[in-house]
């Protein structure tokens, strides 16, 4: 589904369609200390877009930055083309879902969602009839009356949601709107946010650090580290050509394994990692040089594990099963080289635990294809 | 198992040691209540419903030691309303009980006017100075608060610092009269109660989660609106707190209507003193302070309900 909705919708490689959030060059530093460095980046009309990184990388003051919570120090954000710099946050139309949703605790569900429309040149009358359709976007009609203490989380989630889009923004800003809720509830409104997005077609720009909600909504992920942008991307491109060490590690599970370029080929590369073992061959990136420092990374799903060397394999390396993580649905086996590294391979678990082929401390061998992992240079 | 274990050793049961323990902890406020506040009452009720005397202590009859039950059934014929009558026949008493709530309630108001700026910018300073301004707000209760008042009759009168300040910048040209009227009983109450009024606020507007404001303000509020429809209403429980903790002790305030009062400032609390020191009339002073506890039953009982009800609101 979401690779269907990407052939669809790709503003971003259309050199014809105008961002509606543009950073330019933008710099903020707090004394000492940058918390965006030097940040260019393009935010298109409908995009879900999310800002993914540690806690400390930046991506909370950008978003404040949108909200008009914070001024840049230097460059210039536009919205819709206009310099937004001095416009105060109750005179953007961007309206943000806080953390905390922030709900007001002395009104009514219904009065927290018409709190925004009271202050705009929105009819009187035409005010309950928008605070109506708003909670029934969240499926909250039968709580209006409620105090927010009144409800639970996820309701006070939905509250935030609905308080945040009466307005009908330009840019809804949400951050780490789904932290507090638990996993289950947590995944079921992912796909409700999707949903409102689609319907609504309101550009969305989440905060998030948990890499799978940014992925599951997400249009294009930025992942920032250190107040820059590492790479904006596709989920989809950004877990199977992830472009530094740094995004790949951040991004799902990955076995890194540093070595350097022994010879180029013509779409293959040999990298010699380890004294005694076998070179690595993999797929040749573009410019590529022979000696050049390097890292492979390979994600542990894409190797496969078995107890005879593999005929065909472009890669097959001895070791011995370390520990073996059970997740249910697929085990992770850590196997140990003869050099010390620990390869991980993620098996789904298609027969019961009690007919598992592998045990601890059993030989095995590790194998995978020449273009299962990714040569990086970052 | 440890319960096995102690049940073993102290060979009580451990649920009537929990019980026990829990009869205990209950009875050391409520002892605490019988000892200080009902036992007193009771004295002072008792003296109220007694006739002045020229004896020691001046009020009869008193209860003879040795005198057994019919000694206090004797006690108890002889007592009557005498001085609740007269106080209702006397209008200088329902004068000075208006007049005291009165001047409490304006001086309610000038304290929260002078209070809630002040727990406003203590709730908004910046966490290194919280601490300091919370001291410099408590401070004044490390002296003598009789000394503290005596120092404003040094500044509000007619040769006080106030006045000469004034008169050496030129904005007067005659003294000011301070010191003796309400003005300055106004004056001292609102310095003396100040940091009752202070501190409830700024418990609350510390609690405030500045999120709230932020989101008023994406919701598109300005800053002052912000403050009138999050800040204000969400420190009403404080600001309620504080004029209950400002209205109480003002009714029945004596010092500083006495030392900075003037002759017109009609208090019930001088009056009960004037009749407890002056007149020596116990029983009629008693009397005096039945009816201001009856008074301030009604406020008291609000502030109860209203601090449980908040209570309950945060749970």
């Amino acid at each position: 589904m979401d690779a269907q909705k990407a052939e669809v919708f790709a503003p971003w490689e259309d050199s014809d369609s105008k961002p509606i959030i543009h950073f330019q060059n933008v710099t903020k530093r707090f004394g000492d200390f940058t918390a965006i460095d030097d940040l260019t980046l393009d935010i298109y009309e409908k995009e879900f877009f999310a800002l993914l990184g540690p806690s400390g990388c930046g991506k909370t003051t950008l978003m404040r930055m949108l909200a008009g919570f914070e001024t840049p120090t230097e460059g210039q954000i536009t919205l819709d083309g206009r310099d937004i710099a001095m416009v105060p946050p109750n005179k953007r139309p961007v309206n943000m879902m806080f953390q905390s949703y922030a709900l007001f605790p002395h009104l009514s569900v219904a009065d927290n969602v018409a709190f925004g429309l009271k202050r705009s040149d929105m009819p009187r009358e035409e005010i309950p009839a928008r605070v109506d359709e708003m909670l029934g976007l969240v499926q909250l009609r039968k709580f209006a009356n409620r105090k927010p203490h009144q409800i639970s989380g996820g309701q006070r989630q939905r509250v935030a949601l609905a308080r945040s889009l009466a307005k009908a923004p330009k840019l809804l800003l949400l951050d780490e709107p789904l932290g507090a809720l638990d996993r289950k509830l947590r995944e079921e409104t992912q796909f409700e946010l999707m949903d409102i997005q689609e319907k609504l077609g309101t550009t969305f720009v989440i905060v998030t650090h948990d890499q799978e909600e940014a992925m599951t909504v997400a249009s294009r992920v930025a992942v920032m580290d250190n107040g820059k942008i590492e790479q904006v991307d596709t989920p989809e491109r950004i877990y199977e050509f992830p472009g530094s060490r740094y995004v790949a590690d951040f991004i799902g599970d990955v076995n890194l394994i540093e070595g350097a370029i022994r010879s180029v080929k013509k779409t293959e590369v040999e990298i010699s990692w380890a004294e005694g073992l076998p070179n690595l061959r993999a797929a040749a990136p573009d410019g590529i040089e022979k000696g050049q420092n390097c890292c492979f990374a390979i994600r542990p799903e894409k190797v496969s594990i078995s107890a005879e060397k593999p005929e065909d394999a472009a890669n097959a390396i001895e070791g011995k099963v370390l520990d073996i993580g059970y997740l249910g649905n697929m085990s992770t086996y850590h196997v140990e080289l003869s050099n010390g590294q620990i390869i991980k391979a993620q098996v789904a678990n298609q027969r019961r635990l009690a007919r598992r082929a592998f045990t601890w401390e059993d030989r095995v061998w590790v194998s995978f294809t020449a273009t299962a992992g990714l040569v990086l240079t970052r | 198992m440890g319960v096995v274990h102690g049940h073993c050793r102290s060979g009580i049961d451990p649920l009537i040691m929990g019980n026990l323990r829990r009869i205990f902890l209950i009875s050391v406020p409520y002892g605490w209540l019988l000892l200080l506040f009902l036992i007193p009452f009771a004295i002072v009720l008792k003296i109220s419903l007694s006739d002045a005397a020229l004896a020691i202590p001046p009020y009869a009859p008193r209860l003879e030691a040795g005198s057994g039950l019919k000694g206090v059934w004797d006690l108890l014929t002889r007592f009557d309303l005498e001085n609740f009558v007269f106080l209702t026949q006397d209008s200088l008493y329902w004068k000075a009980y208006l007049s005291s709530v009165w001047i409490a309630l304006v001086s309610v108001v000038f304290t929260l006017l002078v209070g809630y700026p002040i727990a406003y910018g203590m709730a908004r300073a910046s966490d290194e100075w919280r601490p300091t301004l919370m001291m410099l707000v408590i401070l004044p209760f490390w002296t003598s608060f009789l000394i503290r008042v005596y120092a404003w009759i040094g500044i509000l009168g007619t040769n006080g610092y106030l006045n000469q300040v004034l008169l050496w910048s030129g904005l007067i040209s005659e003294p000011l009269v301070i010191l003796n009227t309400n003005l300055a009983v106004y004056i001292g109450i609102v310095y003396t109660y100040l940091p009752f009024m202070v501190l409830p606020i700024y418990a609350t507007l510390e609690k405030l989660d500045h999120d709230l404001l932020e989101a008023a303000e994406d919701l598109g509020c300005s800053r002052l609106q912000a403050f009138w429809l999050i800040t204000v209403p969400l420190s009403r429980p404080g600001v309620i707190a504080g004029c209950f903790l400002v209205f109480i002790p003002v009714v029945g305030e004596f010092v500083i209507p006495s030392l900075l009062g003037g002759s017109k400032t009609l208090m019930i609390g001088k009056v009960l003193w004037d009749e407890f020191f002056s007149n020596r009339d116990w029983p009629l002073a008693s009397a005096v302070a039945v009816i201001l506890l009856l008074i301030l039953i009604i406020p008291i009982v609000l502030f109860q309900r209203q601090q449980q009800r908040q209570q309950e609101a945060e749970q």
